[in-house]
This record gives structure tokens, sequence and C-alpha cells, in this order.
């Protein structure tokens, strides 16, 4: 199928991609792609001009900056997952990244598109929110803004994100190889996860995120509060479904996500207490 | 270039892979034609409506657009239905455009024909129908119910056909019999899913009237025969070519209205026309499978003896019938008996329509729906008996017989030795190993439990003598036939019935030639899927190519060697009984240098220089057989999965096939065809299933949302086979195509339900999901609460 | 707009409109038909092609973002009319049927043995998640691919 017709333009710099989705508010920044590109096929969306950003060069890079890893928007899945330093300092981001999609999808889908879409179902936005990341954004005249995961993604397909801003970087803390682990439970291997757990030892305790467990990915607090308490994973976990709202579809009722979320929280905490 | 390797039963590698693999395959998109157009289709958004206008301005008044066509612009007749099989069925019209209703939502009521691929879609969109929305029933049994939308007001019910079949023996059992089994299952709808959607590209001659259609079809000569009426073409001047086919599985054994609107608009516009069906439009307008409910009765002793079964089934007919729509559930009815022997046998279906999608013939088409549900009722019976599910089979299949029987059922079955391939594939499994673990599993209450899941079946193929056909109320026969032309170079071209779309009949139809006429696969050329080239034919469905097709070149072949006989007596001059012929020669017994071979007479009979009084020139043959019988092969597959009973996921540890297609022609080939069949046997048990939303929209409308497994999700078969000669052909073969179809669905669910059946679970749906097999955990342990 | 991609080895120039996916400009600009379509939702691989040496799926890519690159198809595997060792492996363990998806497996397989030259079974079979087939069952696919990487009796040991 054939989408409906488009302006295109391809930008080598921020400014200029800024400069075009300023003048045409129906613009559309193509980054991988392979969220937008499917949607236009079927006719469910037609922006007007796609801002192909994907040669930006300065935005593909992992790098180290003191204790925070620092990775351009523009970093693909299948360079995160073969980053040796995120496979180092923060492997669940590397072991995250290298489940999503299908190969052909991590040659080309990009960590900054996967945030800006905000898809609750997505691993990496609930991997960015157990660690407390942050995403730093660039908007018009040279304004930057730096959000906290959890706040970036306020709702379904809704980051923090105005029309004429890009997201340029995200930063991850330093885990080192140890107390993680990102459990998702799906039907086939190339599908979104119907429950996913990340779960993250950090300085202040233990961080658990959950995927496709509410129109953002969320902290399961609960189970933070409970292992904080002492609580052994089976007794945590089982606070998982605390303050979820998950969708019922084609895949999965609610109810079934909300039991579901238990035992794989459960796995979760044990195999990155077992790491 | 002659040879003494026997062909027949070795592997050959396929002629049919070089273009295939290098891409330079002849699929209908891959074809251009000067001028051509292309063709979209207009499908509104709705699932039942009356329409009250069509505004095809906008669309007409596009830069690119040749056409915008409505029912009343062109002059269409409905499309064909072959299968009337009661007397008092009532028949749907159905129009390539809808008139008066949107019925589905693959229903059109416009096409567009445009100068590009992009135009056309963007004309179509601008299409505009004005309908009246009517409330829509995708449910059949809600569309049985007094008061249901009516989607059919001339036929004034959507209960359309009814249709029996059994009551020999003593039907008082399925009251009286120690035993009583009752179940009831479900068996949602299927996308077939080609992995090449549809399409067709249509030119001709129109100062001639004369037309040719290149159609992803598995059933070039059915379409020839059936569609020039619909578009008002001389059946002598419409030529259908089947290309290169990206598969089938039955969605391509129908004739669609798209071919039918390609033609039309070819006609109108007086240019080739091209529509390529996108997967959204193949989800909505090519035909579903399965999508039946099935009240079941077993009657039986309490040491496990089989007394009777009795199957009533509702099928979900969708909105319309395809070509065989009422037929597929009557195919399966003659197959309830499985390979068992039940004193008495009862079916029923009645068939529904409903605001969705025709259903039809799906591979197996019939016969997995009936085979799911006797071999899921069996193992509910060896529960409730307290007795193995292996023991009950063994007691209850049919012995070893190698002359034709009659089944309960009423037809004559061929041969088979079942107890043959269940033996075996026990063995492969490791059957009691594998139940002390699970028991074992069970005795320390793990997490993942062990389940074995068993499936014996039989199958009916070679799909069939003319004579029984027409007496089932089907509009055509069950013959095939086979042209065999040797050139006089040496080499052999075989002109086919049968339209393959990757069953590798290049190569099979190449071996049986070869092993007759003393040649080399490489030497024969097959020609086939072009009703201009090979007219003669019936195609490719319902496992029959090799049995009724290859047949009709082997009685072929048999017409070339006497006919070469002939020649050789007469240039050798000796008696026809002073010869003897191996190895495609004829020679002089006592003198073997006194010799022809087939190149040799092939050379003079085309020369035809000094050919006996009345011999015909050239060494060709032309055979047509129509088969005295069904083929049936046999098996027992056993499916050993794990079931997390935290999740409800259940994972396939291993999958054992022993399966009997009587004589085979290419083990690598029967093979393939298993691994394939079983494949798509094991995504209809853990993962796809059509969904519809209460207001009869399509809910798995995408491939992400129809879970078609890959092969991370598939695991290794471990095969082997037995061979038990068809007694219904000359060449003992039985048919391959469907049975791991047919056996893979019960021996996977059987399985899951096995692991969970020491916490009370009897059934865990199909398909069973993890929230499905989750769901009926719960539900045992709140019923043993 | 204009676009020069280089396909197969040859650079190929052409003005396309911009909503023109890369496997229409292969298919139907530049007549290379042997990358198949099979999907609107970037699901069943079959339009596969290498991009810069690794598997992408063309219908989800426009021929505006190969700008500048190399894409590999089918028609580029076998050389001086000797097939790849994967076309040849596919051959000789009957790795296909119909064929329609096997020019998307071939690629697929090629993208990732250069990751990964000696694979085991699983692996090859995880690398083959975003691929459909509906015919083989998939088991003489995975075989073919791990002959071609000269792993079978690896994977049956």
């Amino acid at each position: 199928m054939i989408p409906a017709p488009f302006e295109y333009e391809r930008v080598e710099f921020v400014d200029h991609a800024l400069q075009l989705l300023t003048d045409d508010p129906e613009a559309k920044i193509l980054a991988g792609g392979h969220s937008l590109l499917p949607l236009m096929r079927l006719r469910l969306a037609r922006p007007s001009m796609l801002v192909d950003i994907t040669r930006i060069a300065e935005l593909s890079y992992v790098r180290e900056e003191g204790e925070t890893i620092a990775i351009g928007a523009l970093t693909r899945h299948h360079d995160l997952a073969n980053s040796e330093l995120l496979q180092q300092a923060c492997p669940i981001v590397a072991y995250a990244a290298s489940g999503i999609g299908d190969p052909q999808v991590r040659h080309v889908g990009t960590i900054g598109g996967s945030c800006a879409h905000a898809d609750p179902a997505s691993d990496l936005p609930t991997v960015l929110v157990a660690l407390g990341a942050e995403l730093v954004t660039r908007g018009p005249d040279g304004t930057s803004r730096t959000v906290p995961a959890d706040a970036f993604f306020r709702g379904l397909f809704e980051p923090d994100l105005l029309h004429n801003e890009i997201l340029t970087e995200i930063r991850v803390p330093k885990t080192g190889s140890r107390g993680w682990s990102y459990l998702k439970f799906h039907r086939r291997a190339i599908d979104w996860a119907l429950v996913g757990v990340a779960a993250v030892a950090t300085r202040q305790g233990a961080a658990i995120a959950l995927t496709n467990m509410a129109d953002r990915p969320i902290r399961a607090a609960g189970v933070e509060e409970a292992l904080a308490g002492g609580a052994d994973p089976a007794t945590a976990a089982e606070r998982a479904a605390e303050g979820t709202s998950p969708p019922s579809d084609a895949f999965a009722s609610a109810e079934y996500r909300q039991e579901l979320v238990k035992v794989i929280a459960r796995r979760a905490i044990e195999e990155a207490m077992s790491r | 270039m002659a040879t003494t390797e026997t062909y027949v039963g070795s592997t050959v590698l396929r002629k049919e892979d070089p273009e295939l693999l290098t891409g330079q395959a002849s699929y209908v998109d891959n074809q251009t034609m000067p001028g051509m157009l292309w063709m979209a289709v207009v499908r509104p958004p709705y699932v039942h409506a009356r329409i009250t206008g069509i505004d095809t301005s906008a669309a007409k008044a596009m830069p690119g657009v040749v056409g915008v066509f409505t029912a009343e612009d062109l002059d269409l007749g409905a499309l064909p239905f072959v299968w009337p099989i009661t007397e008092d069925i009532k028949v749907p019209v159905h129009y390539p455009l809808a008139k008066d209703k949107i019925r589905f939502h693959g229903d059109a009521v416009a096409v567009v024909v445009a100068e590009t691929r992009g135009l056309a879609r963007d004309a179509a969109e601008a299409v505009h129908a004005q309908v009246e929305e009517l409330p829509a029933v995708t449910d059949p049994e809600a569309a049985m119910v007094d008061g249901a939308p009516i989607l059919h007001e001339d036929l004034g019910t959507n209960v359309t056909v009814h249709w029996s079949h059994g009551g020999a023996g003593d039907q008082s059992v399925f009251e009286s019999a120690p035993v009583i089994v009752e179940e009831r299952y479900t068996q949602p709808r299927l996308i077939p899913n080609a992995i090449e959607p549809r399409g067709c590209l249509a030119y001709g001659v129109p100062a001639m009237g004369e037309y040719t259609l290149i159609s992803a079809t598995q059933i070039p000569h059915i379409v020839r025969a059936t569609l020039g009426g619909v578009v008002g073409i001389a059946e002598s001047k419409l030529r259908i070519v089947a290309p290169d086919v990206g598969g089938g599985f039955g969605s391509k054994l129908n004739v669609y209205a798209e071919e039918a609107l390609a033609l039309a608009t070819a006609k109108a516009t007086g240019r080739p026309v091209k529509w390529i069906e996108d997967r959204h439009e193949n989800y909505v307008a090519t035909i579903h499978g399965r999508g039946v409910i099935h009240d079941c009765t077993l009657a039986g002793t309490e040491d496990g003896q089989i007394l009777g079964l009795k199957f009533i089934e509702i099928a979900d007919l969708g909105a319309y019938y395809q070509l065989l729509t009422p037929g597929i559930p009557e195919l399966g009815g003659w197959v309830y008996m499985g390979p068992y022997d039940p004193q008495t046998y009862w079916y029923e279906f009645t068939g529904v329509l409903t605001n969705a999608t025709p259903t039809d013939a799906y591979r197996g088409a019939g016969r997995p729906e009936a085979t799911y549900v006797v071999e899921r009722l069996v193992d509910a019976y060896a529960r409730r008996i307290g007795m193995d599910p292996a023991e009950v089979r063994r007691k209850n299949l049919v012995p070893r017989f190698t002359e034709a029987r009659t089944a309960i059922s009423g037809l004559n079955v061929d041969s088979g030795d079942y107890h043959a391939t269940f033996d075996k594939a026990l063995e492969m499994v490791g059957y009691e190993d594998l139940r002390r673990e699970q028991a074992e599993r069970r005795e320390r209450g793990d997490v993942k439990q062990l389940g074995i899941g068993l499936c014996t079946y039989i199958e009916m193929c070679g799909l069939a003598p003319s004579n029984i056909l027409g007496a089932l109320r089907y509009a055509a026969g069950g013959w095939d036939a086979c042209t065999v032309q040797c050139l006089p170079g040496g080499e052999v071209v075989l002109k086919i019935g049968t339209s393959p779309h990757g069953q590798g009949h290049a190569t099979t139809w190449a071996q049986i030639a070869a092993d007759a006429l003393g040649v080399t696969p490489d030497d024969v050329r097959v020609l086939h899927g072009d009703t201009a080239v090979s007219p003669l034919g019936m195609d490719t469905y319902g496992s029959r190519s090799v049995s009724v097709g290859a047949t009709a070149l082997h009685l072929a072949l048999e017409k070339i060697k006497e006919k070469a006989r002939t020649l050789a007596s007469h240039e050798l001059e000796v008696a026809e009984d002073d010869l003897e012929f191996a190895n495609g020669t004829y020679s002089v017994k006592g003198a073997p240098d006194r010799a022809r071979t087939i190149a040799d007479l092939a050379a003079s009979a085309w020369h035809a220089h000094a050919i006996p009084d009345g011999f015909e020139p050239n060494l060709e043959a032309t055979a047509v057989f129509d088969p005295p019988n069904f083929t049936w092969p046999g098996g027992a597959h056993i499916c050993v999965s794990e079931v997390d009973t935290e999740t409800g996921a259940a994972e396939i540890l291993r999958y054992v096939a022993v399966d009997d297609c009587g004589t085979v022609i290419n083990p690598m080939i029967v093979e393939g065809q298993l691994h394939g069949g079983i494949a798509q046997g094991i995504a209809e048990a853990l993962y796809e299933e059509a969904i519809y939303d209460d207001h009869g929209n399509l809910i798995t409308s995408s491939m992400t949302q129809y879970l078609i497994p890959s092969a991370t999700e598939i695991p290794s078969f471990e095969l082997d086979r037995t061979e038990t000669p068809s007694t219904t052909n000359p060449l003992g073969v039985k048919g391959i195509g469907e049975a791991g179809t047919i056996a893979a669905p019960p021996a996977v669910v059987n399985s899951i339900v096995d692991a969970l059946a020491h916490l009370g679970v009897t059934d865990v749906g199909k398909p069973a999901t993890p929230e499905r097999v989750w769901e009926a955990i719960r539900r045992a342990e709140g019923g043993a609460a | 707009m204009h676009v020069a991609v280089t396909v197969n080895g040859a650079l190929r120039e052409a003005d396309v409109e911009p909503r023109t996916l890369l496997v229409y400009f292969l298919r139907e600009t530049l007549g290379l038909t042997g990358t198949n379509v099979g999907c609107d939702t970037s699901s069943c691989g079959t339009c596969t092609v290498l991009m810069d040496g690794e598997s992408v799926k063309s219908c989800t890519l426009l021929a505006a973002q190969a700008d500048g690159r190399e894409v590999t198809t089918i028609e580029g595997m076998a050389t001086d009319g000797t097939m790849h060792p994967l076309q040849d492996a596919f051959h000789r363990n009957h790795g296909l049927q119909c064929g329609y998806c096997t020019p998307g497996m071939i690629l697929a397989a090629a993208s990732f043995l250069k990751e990964n030259p000696t694979p085991t079974e699983a692996e090859v079979r995880e690398a083959l998640e975003g691929n459909l087939c509906r015919c083989t069952g998939y088991q003489n696919i995975v075989t073919s691919i791990l002959d071609a990487a000269g792993q079978v009796s690896a994977a049956s040991a």
C-alpha cells in the first residue's frame, strides 16, 4: 500500500529540522520510520512533510560522561545492543534494545524514535524510567530542556515534546554489570510486550518499572516499597499490579495482565538479584 | 541421456528453484505491460449498510484517473458458486460489486483504474458511498436467532443450509452406552495468509473479444470455466494463466470479484489492468477458513471401546458463498470416525450467514475441523475412564488392511496401517519415559508441567471420483489430465492439468517421466498453469495433484511406450512380442545390440519418413484419469509441550510425526510438505485467530495483530513414515499436502490439556493462548476449591 | 525528487515521488522484481534487502532514505552466474517451496551470517524472527542457513 502524497526534506543539522517543523505544523520527523511509515501506508497518518533527520551525524553516539552514559537520540537499536560501553556500564539498555522487533527493525529503529513515539508497550521507555534516565530536547532558538524519563512519558503516544522540538540525547546512569533484569512476556518474538518488567538495583534501592501496564511506562511503587522494607521477591511482586491500568485488547485482558505482571515482576527481581 | 537410475522414491533437487532463488520468478506483480493501468477497489468502512448512493465525481476528476466504475457501470453477472450441497439450500446472490447493500468489510462498491499504483489508491479514497448503516452480526449463533439482522432479505433467514449424514448402526448407544462424553469445541476463523497476496493482470485484443487473465490462482482451469459468464467473454476467448504463485493454502482456490473486475475494466478501457491486493485487503476480501462450533458426543464402554461418534456443527459461512463455501463442512463430514471403527456415526451441520468474510477451503478444508474434535473427544474419553490415551487409541484403531474397506461414514477407504504409524511414533518419542517424567513433575509440583498430546488421523484426499462429486452436487469433475510430448531431440515435455504453487510438480512429474522413458529429470520440461498450453485440467487443491494428475501422467507414459513399441517393432523388423523394454530402450530379445531408444523413436516419429501405415506422426499422448476412489493417508503425530502454570505459556519441546501417504515419489518434497503443514497446524493451535469486535470490525486486521509464528516460535520436527500403497491408483500414491495441518492442532492442544489434566483442566480453547490456558488453570483451581 | 542509489554495485539514479517506497523504487523504477512485497506493516520480511550491508525492510523505507547508500537485492547475490552459497544451500536443502519469501530470507540470512558466521540452530531461528514463511515450516530454511555457514554437522551433533 502506498502512503498519501507528502513533501520530503532531508536535514543535516538539528536547527534546519526545527525550522521546517516550525514552518509546517503538519510536518513530522522521520527518525527510523518503523512506527510512522506503516501508519502512513495504511493512511492512518498523513503528514504534509517528512523531515528526515536520520543523517544528522551528530546525534548518533554512545559515550561516557562521568557517571553517566550519554546516548545520541539517533543511535539505532542495533548499535545500542552491540555497544561495549553499554554492555559494561549499563547492560539493561543494550539487552532491551537487542530484543526490540527483529534484526531488520533494529538496523533502522532508533532510541529517540522509540521515546518520541511514547508507546506504552515499548521496551526502552520502561528501562529508562527504571534507570531514572534523563531525556534532552532541543527547541527553536537554541533552547534545550532536560526532562526525567518518568515525566517525559506523559501518556499514550504523548511525549513531553513540542511539535518543533527534537529529542537529542538520552542520559542513563552507569549501573555496572550487576543487579538488573528486563523481562517481557509476549506471544511471538517480534511482538510488543503483553507485560514487561525492568528491575534495576540503584543506590536508593530497587527500581521496578512496567511496560504496557498503563498509558505510559510506570514505576511499580508498591513493589519498590515492599523490597525496601525487606520483603522477599515473591511477596514484593504481589504488589506489582497496584496502581496499574493496563489495556484490554485482542492480545490479553487487563485482568490477565494484572496477574501476569506479578509473576514477571517476581522473576525479574529474582533474575536481577542473581546477577 | 539414458540412465539406469530410478528417480521415483529418491530425493531429486527441485527443478523449480533456480528462478525462485535468483529473483527471476514470474509472480503476477512482476509482470507489466505497455499502457498498463492500476486498479484499486473501493471498500467502504461499513460492515452492514444499505447503499443509497455512490459519489464518484471527485475521483473521476483526479488527474491520472482513467475510469471509476460502480455496479451500474459494469454489466456483470454473479460470481460462481459451484457446490449447492442440498436441494433446498438457499443461495445468496454475490455480485463482484455490491448493488444494494454492503454485507461485510470486503464488499466492494466501485473500482478505480488509474495510471499509477499510488493514483489508483488516492482516487479510491475519494469515492464516497452514502449509506444507511444496519446492525451487524458476526457471531454465527447470534445470527441464527430470531430478530437477528438479516443479511439477504430475499432469503428471509441467515440459516441457509442444513446437511446431515450417518445413521448406520445402532444410534441408541448415544443414550444407553455405559460412558457418554459430551463436549463443545470452538474453532475460530483463520486467515490463510499466503505470503504472496492475491493479484491479477488482465489484457486483451478488444477487436477480437479475446482476453487473458494472469492471476495468482491455484485453479486456472476452473477460473476459465466459470469467469467468462460473469464478465461476458466467451470461454473459448478467455485464457487464464497462473504464473509462479506464492502459496495458496486454499485461499487461491477461488474465483474472486477482483478477477472479474480486472477483466471488466480491461474490456471497458481497452488497456491492460493490474490489481495487486494489499495485505489489509487480503484480511477482509480473501476467504477465511474454519469458523465452526461442534457439539460432540462419544458413546463408549468403561474399558475403552468407542461405540458411537456424533457431531452437530454450526458453520459460519460469512456474508456470501464463495466458490465452495458450504461444501467445506460437508467434506469433513465423511471423516468424523477418524481411524477408528465405531458401530455408529452421526454428523450434521447448519450453515449460517454472518457479516464477515466468506469462509471456504483453507488447508485441509473440513478435515482439520473434523480431526480436531474427534481427537480432542477421544482424549476426553480417555480421561473420563482413567485410561491412557495411547491405550484407548490402540484399542480402537482399525487393524491393517491392504484392500479397500467401507468405513462407517459410508466411503471406501483404500488401505491403511494405523497401528504401524502409531507404534512407530510412540517409540520415537519415548512415550513411557515421557509419562514417567510427567509423573515426576506432577509429584514435585513444578511450575512447568509436561504434556504429551496424541493425534491419530486419517484424511481423504485425491478429490475425487467424478461420479461421487456429482452425487454430492459439486458442479465439476474430479479427473485430471496430462499430455506427454517426446521432442525429436530427445527431450520430453509434459503439459499437466494441475497448477502447483510451491508443491514441486515440475520435479515430481519429471521423476516419474524420467523413470518411464529412460531419461533424466533434467531432460523433462513440465508446463502448467496456462489454459492455452494445457487446456485439460482440474488444478491443485485437496492433496489431489499426485494421486490424480500424476496418475494421468503415468497413463500417458504407458500410451507413449505402446506407441514407441509399435514404431520400434517396425524399424527393427521384429514382432512387438519379441521386444523387451528397459531404461527407455526397446531391444530385440536375445539381440540387445538391435535397439531403439525412446529418443530415437521420437525422432523417427517426428520426421515420419518411414513409419507404419496408419501410425500418427509424433510421439505424443494425452491421458485423463478419473480416480475410482479417494485416497486415504493416515498417521500419528505426537506433541510434547511444557506449560508454564503461572503464565499459561506453552512451549513445544518436541514434535514427532509418522505419516503414511502411500508410495513416496520424492521424500524431500514429502517432508517439506509435512513441515509446512505441521507449522500451520501449530500456528492454528497456539497463535492464529481472526477476531471481530461487537460491531463486526475485524480487530486482527494486519500481520501485527494476526499472529503468524516465525522460525523462532516453531520447533524442529522429527519425521518418519510408513508406506502402505493406495489401491486407488497404479502409482500407489495418496497425497501429503494437508496431513500436517490436519494432525497438528489436536496433537498440540491435547498436549497442553494433558499437561494440566492433573489440575482438573479439560479444555484450554483454540488457539491455546497463554491467557486461555491461564484462565483454564484458574477455573480448574476454583472448581476444585 | 532525485535519488541516487548504488544497487548491486551499480549507481542507479531516478526522479521519484517522495512517497516512493524503496521496494517500489527497486521493483518498478529499476525493474528489479526479485524483491517481493508481502504486507503493509513491516511484519513479514519478504521485502528484506541489504542497505550498507545490513538487512532492512524495503517496504518501510523511502527510496529517499536510500539516497547515497548501497543496496543489495537478491539479483545481486549470484556472481558471474554462480549462485551465492546461501542460494545454493537453499536449493540443496529444499529451503523453499513457493519461493515468495525466499529472497527476503536469503538477504536476512546474509546480514546475520556477517554478524555471526558460526551460529547455532537457535541463533538462526532467532535471527529469522522478522521473516515469515507459510510453506516450509522453517525447518529446511534453518538447515539451509546452517549449511551455508558450514554448521550443519555442528547443529545435528
